[in-house]
């Protein structure tokens, strides 16, 4: 089995917001992170796939095309957007990097071909903060 | 013999790229998808660059830890976690484009460096997309 990773990037604005709690409790739990006016972010998004490399190819996948789904699912959804208001798989959920990645593992799952499996969902919201999903 | 000391602090905000004397189809032919009505995001990266003699005394050209406190108080605190288009004075009416932040920050920091030292910054809107001010040193 090998593991083959493409990289991403989007540019996105968000906030972090509960709005079953008041705002008093939002600043408690998310500080700065909760500014009602948003901020924002360069996401770096790894996408890891795994399989035997093909005997004909020699490939896991064709890195080109797995670019091209996750471009064409992802990116252009997030990509110089408000993850918040104009993200349709996001509506109603906490806009944190935690569910972005889940949701971006639904997202993509679908698209990715038989005999090459989803593996993780890596999401960089700044060069020091990051989360990784491995689908469970 | 001019030594020059570099300090990089980061800030993340929310902006959008818009000229309210324009329609919406000229802001968005000319700022494309930078004009999205609801924002985007950026971890913006600062690189200050102080130049010039070394203090004998110190051995130091500038303090590093007071030029860090310097950009988190000037830069930073007043960005950081912001709405650069709603939530800040100094993009009310300027339209904040990397060019026109470096300026800013560099005018915010330039009165609190010593006038014998030279000050340069470096933004980083992208780790791809970056502008210098002053220019062409």
């Amino acid at each position: 089995m090998v593991y083959l990773t493409r990289k991403e990037h989007f540019n996105a604005a968000h906030r972090l917001y509960n709005p079953n709690w008041d705002e008093e409790r939002n600043q408690a739990v998310f500080g700065k992170c909760a500014n009602p006016n948003w901020h924002g972010h360069n996401y770096d998004l790894y996408v890891t796939v795994k399989a035997r490399p093909h005997t004909e190819t020699g490939f896991v996948f064709d890195v080109k095309r797995l670019s091209t789904i996750i471009r064409e699912h992802i990116i252009e959804k997030l990509d110089h957007k408000n993850l918040n208001e104009d993200v349709d798989f996001m509506k109603g959920k906490m806009c944190s990097t935690e569910n972005l990645a889940i949701e971006i593992w639904k997202q993509l799952e679908p698209h990715i071909p038989a005999g090459v499996q989803l593996h993780c969902i890596k999401l960089y919201e700044t060069p020091r903060i990051y989360v990784e999903y491995f689908g469970e | 013999m001019k030594v020059s000391v570099f300090r990089e602090e980061h800030f993340n905000a929310a902006h959008r790229l818009y000229n309210p004397e324009w329609d919406e189809a000229t802001n968005t032919q000319i700022f494309g998808k930078c004009a999205s009505p609801n924002y985007h995001g950026h971890n913006y990266d600062i690189v200050v660059k102080v130049t010039g003699e070394i203090d004998p005394q110190t051995g130091f050209v500038v303090n590093i830890v007071e030029l860090s406190n310097i950009i988190k108080r000037e830069v930073v605190s007043r960005f950081d976690h912001k709405n650069l288009n709603l939530d800040t004075e100094e993009f009310k009416n300027l339209n904040p484009t990397a060019e026109n932040i470096v300026i800013v920050i560099y005018n915010l920091i330039r009165p609190h460096i010593s006038e014998h030292l030279d000050l340069q910054v470096r933004l980083y809107e992208t780790p791809r997309n970056f502008v210098e001010y002053p220019a062409g040193r």
